[in-house]
């Protein structure tokens, strides 16, 4: 036991760090039970061709409507045949490809920005705010809408108005995040050693703010998850014959007398998959940040 | 306390200016001639200078600008492609998802601080983990999803509801209670899970204050502690952070207006985006966010007469 104890001195401490880390997050059930299914659904999302049964968009029009489990489609089909778990799992790649792609475009534009405005401050922070204002006034669902009306409507373009709506919240943050980190001795003693303001920010502030912008991108995704689904919903995202996960509600609309079920499933997808996220995201702020425990 | 004011209605003003160049501006990016499409078949070219002339399209795009925002700021914000007063549309349409907001947010502060309040009052306990871990599902449930749920069971199995609709309130105010209750819950749970979450963190923090202390000390009864001192404390913070929710309020209302058929400002912005009005998209988006920009001027503005701190602290922001 204590040869254990020594070796795990001995080894450096990043390598202690993370194993301190994954030793927490292993102690909590639910985050890992998010980790597992969110992977899940990534993992669904790449394999699609391999993992779901049918093709998106192949149709049984001796089986349409069909309950579930029943001529071998194990969640039924919709009203052309159309086999309901290949389509969710088909779907899987539009939410994945919206929630993961417009949180990294937001993180992108949102990090610098905001690493600037906190550091620097000045006269840029209150510009950067006042412009951060000007984008938050408008609510994301009008400004997506707004953005499918220029770009038309199309995944691509739902991606980056989920982004550009994630755009103003994450500046908040990161410069909060920096405003924080300047004040700190490792920066203020880069700074006595003539370090550059590039070498600082690269080494200093933005890995010392990783640990947040990592569980913001993990609460982020669901939310861009649920917009891709909304908006897809409302005709400006995903098109059919395409599938995803808010063009199958839409669609199920027309049958909720009929097929009730079509509105279902699609739906607890959506909300399994956004979930998954937001305990992971809830699980790595636990373990990542010490101050928010309970 | 004035040079505060000041300095916040200042910033709102420049936001509202910047924003409404923005909406402007994409207007302008929307591909596409706006003359041909009011000139419909007409392709004379003389006739589409005239219409460009009409409606100052041959103006630089500067001079456009001013010309649009001096009338907006008057409330004149043009016609339609069905050549009805923009302002008039909105203006009838608004006070029904007003209505709907004003109920969802009752619901939603109901749900959200009553379940705050308790998760927080019993921290670590059944009740606690319970509220959070229902809090946590209402942030993962897309409740336009939940909206479908509610017509499926309550409207089309049990026919307890109407599906859809709108019957306004002067016609039967039970009626229009009866079609608002579905949308507003939809709306409003949406609202209480975020509300939850922050109401327990700030009467953590509350309970956790000296002042807390104090009054348990002197002996008052808990229900005195939790609901004199450390609610009322609480409170301010949530009051901001319903003003930040009017976002995601006037989102979610696009949404669930468009699933229950509500004829609101909603729906009026999804139905401006597939006529391809952009008159109507340019007028309706511009109100939300001066709405935005407005409503959360206000709630600084309380939130500073509530809580002194902030006017000397928050200055430098």
């Amino acid at each position: 036991m204590s040869y254990v104890d020594t070796t795990a001195i001995a080894i450096n401490p990043r390598a202690r760090r993370r194993r301190l880390l994954r030793k927490r997050f292993l102690r909590r059930p639910l985050a890992v039970v998010g980790l597992v299914v969110a992977a899940a659904f990534i993992t669904a999302a790449i394999l699609a061709p391999v993992v779901a049964p049918y093709s998106a968009s192949a149709t049984d029009f001796n089986a349409t409507l069909a309950p579930p489990f029943t001529h071998g489609h194990l969640l039924g089909t919709d009203e052309l045949g159309r086999d309901q778990l290949s389509r969710i799992i088909w779907g899987s790649r539009a939410s994945i490809q919206a929630g993961v792609f417009s949180t990294l475009l937001a993180i992108a534009v949102a990090v610098p920005i905001g690493i600037i405005a906190g550091y620097y401050r000045g006269w840029i922070d209150p510009v950067i705010a006042r412009l951060t204002d000007v984008l938050l006034a408008f609510p994301f669902l009008v400004l997506a809408v707004g953005l499918a009306a220029i770009l038309g409507p199309s995944l691509t373009n739902a991606t980056l108005a989920l982004g550009i709506g994630a755009v103003p919240g994450l500046i908040r943050i990161a410069r909060g995040e920096a405003l924080a980190l300047r004040e700190e001795d490792f920066v203020r003693a880069a700074v006595a050693n003539g370090a550059r303001d590039a070498s600082i920010l690269a080494r200093h502030v933005l890995p010392n703010m990783l640990s947040t912008l990592i569980v913001q991108a993990t609460v982020t995704i669901p939310a861009a998850i649920i917009g891709e689904a909304v908006l897809s919903f409302l005709g400006l995202g995903v098109q059919p014959p395409t599938p995803s996960w808010g063009v199958m509600l839409s669609d199920a609309q027309s049958y909720v007398s009929q097929a009730p079920r079509l509105a279902i499933f699609p739906g607890i997808a959506i909300f399994l998959c956004s979930l998954s996220f937001n305990l992971l995201g809830d699980g790595l702020r636990d373990v990542l940040d010490p101050r928010t425990t309970r | 306390m004035g040079g505060f004011l000041l300095r916040k209605v200042g910033a709102a003003l420049i936001v509202l200016v910047l924003a409404s160049m923005l909406v402007f501006a994409g207007v302008r990016a929307i591909p596409g001639d706006p003359a041909l499409a009011l000139g419909a078949e007409n392709r004379d070219p003389a006739v589409l200078q005239a219409i460009r002339h009409k409606y100052g399209l041959d103006k630089p795009l500067p001079v456009q600008y001013l010309n649009w925002i001096s009338l907006a700021v008057r409330g004149d914000l043009g016609t339609d492609e069905r050549e009805l007063s923009v302002s008039n549309t909105i203006v009838q349409r608004l006070p029904i998802t007003l209505e709907l907001a004003g109920l969802a947010i009752l619901i939603g502060s109901l749900i959200g601080i009553g379940a705050g309040v308790l998760a927080a009052w019993r921290r670590g306990k059944a009740a606690d983990y319970a509220a959070t871990t229902v809090a946590l599902v209402g942030l993962s449930v897309p409740h336009f999803w939940l909206g479908i749920l509610m017509i499926i069971y309550f409207a089309v199995r049990l026919h307890w509801l109407p599906a859809g609709g709108y019957v306004p309130f002067s016609t039967s105010p039970v009626q229009n209670l009866e079609h608002m209750l579905m949308p507003a819950i939809v709306l409003g749970t949406g609202l209480s899970a975020v509300l939850m979450r922050q109401m327990r963190s700030s009467m953590l923090g509350a309970l956790g204050a000296d002042y807390v202390r104090t009054a348990r000390a002197k002996g008052l009864s808990e229900l005195s502690v939790i609901g004199k001192h450390a609610l009322r404390n609480s409170l301010i913070t949530v009051t901001t952070v319903v003003g930040l929710q009017l976002g995601a309020l006037i989102s979610g209302a696009v949404i669930t207006e468009q699933i229950f058929v509500i004829p609101g400002f909603g729906r009026l912005t999804i139905d401006a985006v597939n006529q391809r009005d952009y008159a109507l998209l340019q007028g309706v988006v511009l109100v939300a966010a001066a709405g935005y920009v407005v409503v959360n001027l206000l709630v600084d503005v309380v939130y500073s007469l509530l809580n002194p701190r902030i006017r000397v602290s928050g200055a430098a922001t």
